[in-house]
């Protein structure tokens, strides 16, 4: 028999080796760091039975804790969205004394412990503190509300926005921006039809990991919120109340709703970019 | 629309990239801007088109002044040396962006918009593009979308930067041709940069010559080719050999080069540099030459020659491979140029200058 011995497949030659020991690095640390923890808390939600899972989750102080988490998370989010896209705006696009200082001063909210931002928050917006002070008189409290809560978040998580559009923004071709002008295009029109598409996914990135940040927020919410049962009490927190109290079930529940909204979140966001990237292409 | 460029100059920090330039443009023309890299070209067109400011003189279109109006009031059709298409749009709505963002009040009917796109897409011959993204286009695909963007708000100048810089012979050669007919069909006042000068000559109805900032020659593709104003511009449209020569009497002398075919000029007796294409050198074996043969090499077509000169100078002949049998290296020959340009031998100041500051400009600007 002679069989015509078929052509060796031509493998596309890799630019750079060692994309197995990189990959294999790579999956190791997703699964031991990242997904066995995940699963670890899965399955121990499975372990509660759907019945008890429910009663846990609509029981009025879960409820209302888990409200006002997504509440406040809602509003430092939509906060951070404008106002962190702002702040990379000005950062990229002028020059001013003290820019290099305010750039620095943008990474301060990561860098400094949560704990030290809930403390300082407080003692500002406390009635007696500096903001507090002027905001007292106008009605309007901070400390111990929700406003308080949505503040620490916002506060714990702007840089992720900032820091997400920045390198996008500096990157973006001036040529565009000048072919828009000479077409007769102004300042907005460029801004929204132009500029904007172009750091749409990376503001998206930003937002969703800010949204996912203030969700799990912890050391910063629990000085400034008061920690009221049914009023100012974070998810976070609660799930850490009930395993103080033994109640692992308890718990485990809390964390999988959080979990669970933030994996949402993360893949909304996932298919959000990929439809804002569609042009680059195939031929790309 | 005509235009007139008067004394301008830009600086940028200590660099001066355009040193005086005066130049007016007729309705209609087709006019090249041809120079060496970073002569100039790109921030003239700017400047024109609104996107830089000069530092000093004027700019008039049709008898107005053009430098207190912004990018967005002049309208210039402008496309940029790496076409600047908008990446996440189609190439329909690139080409219809500049109709879209017109005021509500000015803006066509989206059926005319649309209406408008369709027939620049065929008269670009991209019918079948107007669904894809730029980054699925070819370099001449793209090229022509981004002619279609500008074209499509109508401009009276149109303003190209090195068009075909990107794409290889054969495309350009056609493009070329293709720009030429819709300069023709649109009527526009065109201007295109290049420092390729077969594509300047074939292309426009005058050429501006640009070194270090001044136009160095403004004229007909013919009369830059036959009689380049300076050695700056001699050098540039291929007059690369430089010989010294002693002018007496109005003719240019050199040991062992017969220049009788060269005509006689009015220029002082002294040193002078003759200034010669390859391809203007006949050579001749002759025993007493004083020059020889270092290299032969065919191009096909072509012999090139490099031939040593009596003080080991060494120069560059070009001729058609049939019109000389039997030559060899290391033989003497006769050098007869048959047309060439001569310059005194001046300081070189004409050459490109290295774009430092000038102090009698400085002064100037004080
Ligand atoms: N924004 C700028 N800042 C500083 N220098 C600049 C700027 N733009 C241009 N230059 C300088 O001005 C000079 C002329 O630039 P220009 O782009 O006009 O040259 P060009 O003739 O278009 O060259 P090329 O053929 O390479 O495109 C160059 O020396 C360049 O470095
Ligand atoms: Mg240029």
């Amino acid at each position: 028999m002679t069989a015509i011995a078929p052509a060796a497949p031509v493998r596309a030659k890799r630019v750079l080796p060692g994309f197995g020991l990189t990959m294999g690095v790579t999956l190791t640390y997703v699964g031991v760091i990242v997904l066995l923890p995940v699963i670890a808390l899965v399955l121990k939600g499975a372990e509660i039975g759907p019945e008890r899972f429910v009663q846990i989750i609509t029981a009025p102080r879960t409820r209302a804790a888990l409200q006002l988490t997504l509440v406040a998370a809602t509003m430092a989010t939509i906060f951070n969205a404008l106002y962190g896209l702002l702040m990379a705006w000005v950062l990229v696009r002028y020059d001013f004394p003290g820019k290099r200082l305010l750039d620095a001063l943008m990474d301060v909210p990561f860098a400094l412990p949560t704990a030290v931002a809930g403390l300082a928050l407080t003692a500002l917006f406390a009635g007696n503190g500096w903001y507090g002070a002027l905001l007292q008189p106008l009605g309007i409290e901070v400390v111990y509300t929700i406003w308080g809560v949505a503040l620490a978040m916002s506060f714990t998580s702007i840089p992720f926005v900032v820091r997400s559009v920045q390198p996008v923004l500096e990157d973006l071709d001036p040529q565009y921006e000048e072919a828009a002008v000479t077409l007769g295009a102004h300042r907005w029109t460029i801004f929204y039809r132009v500029i904007l598409p172009a750091i749409l996914p990376a503001w998206l990135v930003g937002i969703t990991l800010s949204f996912a940040r203030s969700l799990g927020e912890f050391g910063a919410v629990v000085f400034i919120a008061g920690n009221l049962p049914m009023k100012t009490e974070i998810a976070s927190l609660l799930a850490f109340i009930r395993l103080e109290e033994y109640d692992y079930n308890g718990a485990a529940a809390i964390a999988l709703v959080l979990l669970f909204i933030a994996l949402v979140l993360l893949v909304a966001s996932n298919l959000l970019q990929a439809r804002a990237m569609r042009y680059k292409g195939k031929g790309a | 629309m005509s235009l007139s460029i008067a004394n301008m100059t830009r600086r940028f920090g200590q660099t001066e990239v355009l040193r005086g330039i005066d130049l007016d443009i007729g309705k209609g023309e087709l006019v090249a801007l041809l120079g060496p890299s970073g002569s100039g070209k790109t921030t003239l067109l700017r400047i024109i088109a609104g996107l830089d400011w000069p530092d000093a003189g004027s700019l008039a279109v049709d008898g107005q002044d053009w430098l207190g109006r912004t990018a967005q009031a002049r309208r210039t059709g402008f496309v940029f040396q790496h076409y600047a298409l908008f990446p996440h749009m189609k190439v329909r709505d690139n080409i219809a962006f500049g109709l879209t963002v017109l005021p509500r009040s000015q803006r066509p009917p989206s059926a005319q918009i649309e209406a408008r796109v369709r027939e620049l897409l065929h008269f670009l011959q991209i019918d079948a593009l107007a669904d894809r993204y730029p980054s699925e286009l070819s370099g001449g695909q793209r090229q022509r979308v981004a002619l279609g963007r500008a074209l499509a708000i109508s401009p009276r100048l149109l303003l190209l930067d090195e068009p075909f810089g990107a794409l290889d012979a054969q495309v350009r050669r056609d493009l070329r041709r293709w720009l030429r007919g819709v300069h023709e069909a649109s009527g526009t006042t065109t201007i295109f940069v290049t420092h390729d000068q077969e594509e300047a000559f074939e292309l426009a109805d005058r050429v501006v010559v640009m070194g270090a900032g001044r136009i160095e020659q403004i004229g007909h593709p013919d009369e830059i080719y036959d009689h380049p104003a300076s050695a700056f511009v001699a050098r540039f449209v291929g007059l690369t050999v430089e010989l010294p020569v002693t002018m007496h009497q109005g003719r240019a002398e050199a040991p062992g080069i017969d220049l009788t075919a060269l005509p006689r000029r009015a220029m002082a007796d002294g040193p002078a540099t003759l200034f010669l294409r390859p391809s203007d050198i006949a050579v001749r074996p002759d025993p007493e030459g004083c020059f020889r043969v270092a290299e032969i090499v065919s191009t096909g077509a072509l012999l090139r020659l490099q031939l040593t000169g009596p003080d080991g100078c060494g120069i560059e002949a070009e001729m058609p491979r049939r019109r000389i049998a039997g030559l060899e290296t290391g033989q003497p020959v006769l050098l007869r140029p048959e047309a060439g340009r001569i310059f005194p031998a001046a300081p070189r100041s004409d050459q490109p200058a290295t774009p430092a500051p000038l102090p009698a400009f400085k002064e100037q600007r004080l």
